[in-house]
């Protein structure tokens, strides 16, 4: 079937502000839905909080709504733009669930909508936990057996029926407390009857242990017509119990022999064909490693970050696939864009092997409970493609940024063979470096296995690797030997390091395409990545498209993380639409499979590769180009600035040398005197003694940090010379090549300016203020703009200091300057000479396309030329706030109380006439519940102590009860605000933990002058915060703000709706 | 070091003079045949046993190889008939619960000369542009017997059917026997019996060049005309067999070579595609309801759809690709045929309804 006729105008919902499990990948599908729609001449409306997504850019949509993804809201703009139909699959399951609110509650058909993508029916069959169950039933296609009982005889009776082992799973524990694996009928009888103790409604879950079993999933697509592909089948390195999200996993299954294969492929084509899925699904099984026995752990009937991976690693476009089937066509309709002649309704086949490999933010968040299960901890991943998969995950290590560039984690090697195999007993992030390490210490590969599951295919390959270095090590380096260490993915660097010699010779990689067919028909796609092989396709494909255009490489920003995530690619895509706009080629090399930037039209070419330098010299090789960005990428392409200038590569745009400048503590305090700009007081150091030293005449607090680094990793305020050396041993636990700095702590104002810069003139688009002093990291803070309360003189300082720094830097684009206002001051904090988090809001709210105006001038256009005066721009009409999202309930242990190490994972943004309605808007859409009633419990410090009681006192005015820990109640009892003791953490009962359990507070206001360490009481009241989802402050000047909010008594329903397409 | 699975130095040389070099693997020597190319990721050992393949030096695009072993339990017959093996790395420790070894010491065995370590993805791009060649595998020195090795390159022919088939009748009980269908053996692939075995039918496998006595002899319900390698015109003998065979009036069902040797004995014509279908993703549209079916393939020539007397037979199914002729019916008799594999051994089984279709057929009976 052709496009439906009685399709005109489409909202899409998109997924929101960036949380772990939820990233990226949705701003891809939702961007290549958004261009679909588009290209089929329909009208798309377009809803998001997340500010920082390519799919909220004007070129996607027709409207587009930041506003807070709630039911009302979406009501509100359907109400609003009245769209005829409503695409519910590509926004991930925040998108999936509001449209099936929307559905359930008849307002879907009340207002003639339809629901494209997904049938409400198919959506209960996958999600009901019973329906489900009834579903594989019905088609014969095996679930894990699992059954609720509340008595011990019914637990033993049902795991009669099983097998043992079988997991006991009581009922509404925190985290499965009182749960466990019984063996036996004698461990079951103990398990469950303390599990059954344990769960406040007596019952618990038997279920059938399938922890080590393979785990295998498969993407599948399925149109009106029945018509059903799957499109690529992924293997867990981890077996069953490690979250997919969290394991290492490659394409395509690698120890399923033909029979298996089919036999799985035919379960999933099964499962999609009953569930009636028109679009795409997600099937994920367990297979048994010794038999054929299996069982559907889960299927997600819309498109996931596997569909992202799966869509990645085989070049076919599974988001836009399953938009145009939302809208009418079927597969054999839609052309395959790869070959250009064949069509959507075949099955991908590969000639490479693809790993994917997580990113976690365990290296920020040192006391972070690392444990991998069920629940996903990684905020992102990088994908490698390789024609081996010792290449494939050599290059996923390099690209993962851990400071690592083979398997060999150094910390490991301080372990002794105990230790490191009691450590494999418990998964962690880790775990593949310490198998590695255990292989290197020659412990058998069969115990391996035993121990960790983890299939003997993928053990082989690690002890091959294990070899290759053994033999590098061993005796001259030849030429066959630096041959086959090439093949394996080892860089020049690690091969010199590993054998102690000088390569014999310098091999270069080739380049191969991906294209959906391994080489069946001549393909299109302009998608490559490297190995060592004879072919450079890259090159054959540079000389038969020959267009004459200058080529320019921009480097991506790699993995998402906490402090680097898709703003950066944001900037990237926009960058790589200028520069083709302007009459260049342009090539995209990054490492991430979730983003935009990675779709393979997004650039006249992609690379698929590492960003360390050798990889980016063998791609600067192939292309020859005219020049590169690297201020794009954060500090990902920053890093590589150097490198290529050596090179005598053209860094297009702020030169090699200025960004050096920018972040060599002594060249930029230099430039600060030229300048006449202040910046607090500070001292570069290298070891602990020095660190002390520096303190101590700086005078507490100081706040320290290790240089060259993003989103504040490892920063701290040190209140003491223990802090100083508590923090000074984990950084000095990783590589310390550039020194730490140590800096006099301002509690001032923070204000953030992003500037645009071509050497002459300079544009300030907005200035945003903090709500939260200096201190927390600006990615944590909600950030307005315009500032709202800097004073006229104030403001032209930071607009004179802007201009200084920018021309004295010789910044050719971009620049990002952080200043602290402190007792009428203005100093400066930082310079990033590069694009920042903010970019995208900033350019979305002042409607000055930043990236696209930073390319032309990096290209030699001036801002003249463009049509900008220099200073700062005027205002917009609206107010902008940004405010923080964070992954807490997600990382068990780490901290909440904010500081200068960044800690959220992603943001939305709150659009409106005033700053407090404003305000509003970016706290709901955060995920505030705004409750007006309830309880407060305050426990602060006792330097906040004299201004948590105006706060307070707004929450006694609204009515609110206030609860204080000792110190904080006895001085608000003082100043005659009314609250009630509690008592510590370690106290008895009732005390603080019961009353966060009872259900009586709304609001945590908490700080305190130590925190981080798990078993701190401030910590454990925060976490339990977290964990009751009770909403917890940990700054006095968010506290406010939100009080402030309250008071004005108004709701988001009150606040208007903006299509930012207008402003 | 053993580990990396060097092996010492193996050539392949293609018709047009190109010489690659890799590394050996499998039996040494020197071999002939066909250089064509196959895009399944994990059916390797169906590969290997697919009699269609017989004679031909296979090279496999997915580049990691025998990563599950070898088992026999899945294939009546650890027989290999290709001749020569290109793969990019073959994996010397599988591992899957059933392997027996690995596919090194099995292509020993069965005498398969194998070259490994060659850039199969420029290789596959050259068949793609060229159409298949023939070339020589060999350990010997290339270079000094260039001349030579050219010369049996352009002397060897495609072999012939009768050198994989059975030569006496066997015959094979169904548990649930309902139907008696005779298997016409141009080189049969086990999933045809077994899918047949599976829905109640007794097999009696019979040299395909049985006559159409012998096998009303058999009093089938029912005739499978089977796959097999080769060119199907050369098949003369065979094809003139075929018209009587149909006009015994027993519902056939021709798969692969069974549907070229059919359509020949209907008055169509066969050509050779310049590198052909082989592979497990393969999409067929059923012209009958427009649905489109991944399927497996393994041929290098298909039937003229120009060709076809569209007064008796029409075509049924067309490759969604490159739009050639996948199926026909048959309008004057009950014979209904395929080019791809409707079997599910080794691939998809999203056709096997055409089992049932054929089983519709021989109930109408």
């Amino acid at each position: 079937m052709p496009l439906r006729k009685d399709i005109k105008k489409v909202l899409v919902i998109g997924s929101g502000p960036i949380v772990i499990g939820q990233a990226a990948e949705f701003d891809y599908a939702g961007t290549q839905a958004c261009r679909a729609l588009k290209q089929e001449g329909l009208e798309v409306v377009l809803v998001n909080s997340n500010p920082a997504t390519i799919m909220t850019d004007k070129a996607m949509a027709d409207k587009i709504y930041i506003e807070p993804l709630t039911l009302d809201v979406v009501k509100r703009i359907i109400k609003i733009e009245k769209p005829d139909s409503i695409l519910s699959t590509l926004g991930g399951q925040t998108g999936l669930t509001l449209s099936m609110q929307l559905a359930k509650e008849g307002f879907l058909d009340e207002h003639n909508v339809k629901l494209l993508g997904a049938d409400p029916l198919t959506i209960h069959k996958a999600e009901d936990r019973q329906a489900f169950k009834d579903t594989m039933e019905k088609i014969g296609e095996p679930c894990i057996p699992s059954k609720v009982v509340e008595t011990v005889e019914d637990a033993v009776e049902f795991a009669g029926t099983i097998d043992y082992p079988v997991i006991v799973r009581p009922a509404f524990t925190l985290g499965g407390t009182g749960g466990g694996i019984a063996y036996n009928e004698e461990e079951l009888r103990d398990i469950s009857t303390n599990g059954l103790r344990l769960s406040p409604i007596t019952q618990v879950l038997i279920e059938k242990c399938i922890s080590g079993w393979k785990e295998i999933e498969f993407e599948v697509i399925r149109d009106s017509k029945g018509n059903a592909i799957t499109v690529c089948s992924m293997e867990n390195l981890d077996p069953v119990g490690v979250h997919t999200g969290d394991s290492i996993v490659v394409a395509p299954a690698v120890t399923l022999t033909a029979r298996e294969y089919n036999m799985l492929r035919s379960a999933a084509i099964n499962i999609v064909s009953e569930l009636a899925v028109e679009g795409g699904c997600n099937c994920q099984f367990a297979l048994h490693p010794t038999s054929f026995e299996y069982a559907v752990i889960e299927v997600n009937p819309r498109v996931s970050r596997s569909s992202a991976l799966a869509s990645k690693a085989t070049g076919y476009p599974i988001a836009k696939v399953a938009t145009k089937i939302a809208v009418g066509y079927t597969l054999d309709e839609i052309l395959n864009q790869v070959t250009g002649k064949t069509y959507a309704c075949f099955e991908p086949t590969i000639d490479y092997l693809v790993v994917k490999f997580p990113k976690w933010a365990f290296d920020k968040f040192v006391y972070a409970k690392r444990t991998l299960g069920t629940q996903m901890k990684a905020t992102g991943e990088v994908m490698s493609i390789g024609t081996s998969f010792e290449q494939a995950i050599m290059k996923a290590v390099r690209s993962i940024e851990l400071g690592i560039d083979s398997m060999n984690l150094p910390k490991l090697s301080k372990l002794t063979d105990e230790e490191l195999l009691e450590k494999l007993h418990t998964v962690d992030d880790e775990r593949s470096f310490q198998v590695y390490e255990a292989i290197k210490r020659g412990i058998p590969l069969e115990k391996l296995h035993e121990i960790t599951m983890i299939d003997m295919w993928f053990l082989n390959k690690f002890n091959n690797m294990v070899c290759l270095e053994k033999w590098l090590a061993d005796g001259e380096l030849t030429e066959d030997k630096y041959l086959t260490a090439k093949t394996y993915g080892y860089l020049d660097s690690t091969i010199e390091r590993m054998s102690g010699q000088k390569c014999p010779l310098r091999k270069r990689a080739v380049y191969k395409m991906v294209d959906t067919c391994a080489g069946e028909f001549k393909a299109q796609t302009p998608y490559f990545y490297s190995t060592f092989d004879e072919e450079n396709e890259a090159k054959q494909f540079i000389e038969n498209n020959d267009t004459g255009k200058k080529k320019i490489i921009v480097f991506g920003s790699g993995p998402i993380r906490i402090g680097q995530g898709i703003e950066f690619d944001y900037c990237s895509v926009h960058c790589v639409w200028t520069l083709k706009e302007e009459g260049y080629e342009a090539v995209i090399c990054n490492n991430n499979p979730e983003t935009v930037s990675t779709d393979f039209d997004t650039g006249d070419r992609l690379y698929f590769d590492p960003l360390t330098k050798e990889d980016v010299e063998s791609i600067i090789e192939t292309e020859k180009p005219y020049g590169v960005v690297v201020q794009f990428g954060g500090q990902t392409a920053i890093k590589l600035t150097k490198h290529l200038s050596d090179m005598g590569v053209n860094i297009l745009g702020t030169s090699a040398d200025s960004i050096d400048a920018a972040e060599d503590r002594e060249r930029f305090d230099e430039i600060l005197e030229k300048c006449g700009i202040p910046r607090p007081q500070g001292h570069t150091v290298m070891n602990t003694e020095e660190a002390l030293k520096a303190a101590n005449d700086l005078g507490y607090p100081v706040l320290m940090r290790p240089s060259y680094v993003l989103g504040g990793q490892n920063m701290i305020i040190a209140h003491s010379d223990k802090d100083i050396e508590e923090y000074m041993e984990i950084i000095m636990r990783t590589m310390i090549e550039n020194p730490v700095l140590i800096d006099k702590y301002m509690m001032g104002t923070e204000i953030e300016v992003d500037a645009i810069c071509d050497g002459k003139d300079f544009v300030i688009p907005g200035i945003m203020e903090h709500i939260e002093r200096a201190g927390v990291h600006s990615g944590d803070s909600i950030s307005v703009y315009p500032a709202q309360t800097l004073s006229k003189k104030i403001q032209n300082t930071i607009i004179e200091y802007t201009k200084r720094l920018s021309l004295e830097l010789k910044v050719i684009g971009l620049v990002n300057i952080q200043y602290v206002v402190y007792n009428n001051e203005v100093y400066v904090i930082e310079v990033n000479p590069r694009s920042s988090r903010t970019v995208p809001y900033i350019s979305k709210v002042t409607g000055i396309p930043m990236v696209d105006i930073a390319t032309k001038i990096m290209l030699g256009a001036t801002l003249k030329d463009l049509g900008y005066e220099s200073g700062l721009y005027p205002s917009a009409d609206y107010v902008a706030v940004k405010v923080p999202v964070f992954s807490f309930e997600k990382l068990h242990d780490v901290d909440t109380m904010l500081g200068p190490e960044m800690k959220s994972t992603g943001e939305c943004l709150g659009i409106a006439k005033t700053f407090e309605d404003a305000l509003l808007k970016g706290l709901v859409a955060a995920g505030f519940d705004l409750k007006r009633e309830g309880g407060v419990l305050i426990s602060v410090r006792d330097t906040d102590k004299p201004e948590i009681v105006a706060v307070a006192d707004k929450f006694s005015q609204m009515g609110f009860d206030l609860y204080g820990t000792q110190g904080t109640q006895s001085y608000l009892n003082r100043n005659m605000i009314a609250t009630s003791l509690v008592n510590k953490v370690s106290d008895e009962e009732p005390n603080v933990i019961s009353l966060l359990e009872s259900g009586k507070i709304h609001y945590v206001i908490s700080t305190s002058e130590k925190g981080r360490m798990p078993a701190r009481d401030s910590v454990k009241m925060r976490r339990k915060s977290v964990e009751r989802s009770i909403c917890s402050l940990t700054a006095i000047d968010t506290a406010r703000a939100l009080a402030n909010v309250l008071m004005t008594e108004r709701t988001i329903d009150d606040v208007e709706l903006v299509d930012i397409t207008k402003i | 070091m053993e580990l990396f699975n060097k092996g010492d130095k193996a050539y392949l040389l293609l018709a047009d003079g190109t010489v690659y070099e890799g590394r050996s693997f499998g039996k040494k020597g020197t071999v002939v045949g066909e250089v064509v190319f196959t895009t399944g990721m994990v059916n390797y050992q169906e590969t290997f046993t697919d009699p269609s393949h017989y004679g031909q030096i296979v090279l496999q695009t997915f580049p990691l190889v025998g990563n599950a072993g070898i088992n026999d339990e899945d294939y009546d017959t650890s027989k290999s008939y290709i001749s020569g093996y290109i793969v990019r790395e073959w994996c010397n420790t599988p591992s899957n619960f059933r392997s027996q070894g690995n596919i090194n010491d099995f292509l020993v065995n069965q005498n398969v000369i194998g070259i490994h370590s060659i850039d199969t993805r420029s290789l596959t791009k050259k068949i793609r542009e060229c159409g298949v060649m023939n070339g020589v595998i060999t350990t010997d020195d290339v270079y000094a017997k260039k001349d030579e090795f050219l010369g049996m390159i352009s002397s060897h022919k495609e072999n012939t059917i009768d050198e994989v088939c059975i030569s006496k009748t066997a015959e094979y009980k169904s548990e649930n026997s309902k139907y008696r269908v005779v298997l016409m053996d141009f080189g049969y692939k086990r999933g045809i019996k077994d899918s047949l075995l599976a829905r109640g039918c007794d097999v009696v496998v019979m040299p395909y060049n049985s006559t159409a006595e012998q096998i009303k002899a058999q009093s089938p319900d029912g005739i499978v005309v089977s796959n097999g390698p080769g060119d199907p015109a050369q098949n003369k003998s065979a094809i003139e067999n075929m018209k009587e065979i149909i006009a015994l009036g027993i519902p056939v069902f021709g798969i692969s070579m069974g549907h070229q040797i059919i359509a020949l004995a209907n008055g169509a014509k066969t050509h050779k595609l310049s590198y052909g279908h082989r592979g497990g993703n393969q999409p067929v549209v059923d012209l009958g309801t427009g649905r489109t079916y991944v399927t497996s393939q393994n041929h290098g020539y298909v039937v003229d759809t120009d060709s076809i007397d569209n007064s008796i037979a029409e075509v049924s199914h067309i490759n969604a690709n490159d739009k050639t002729c996948e199926g026909i019916r048959y309008k004057n008799a009950k014979v209904i045929t395929v080019q791809f594999y409707p079997d599910m051994q080794g691939g998809a089984n999203d056709t096997v309804y055409l089992f049932d279709e054929f089983i519709g057929l021989m109930e109408e009976k």
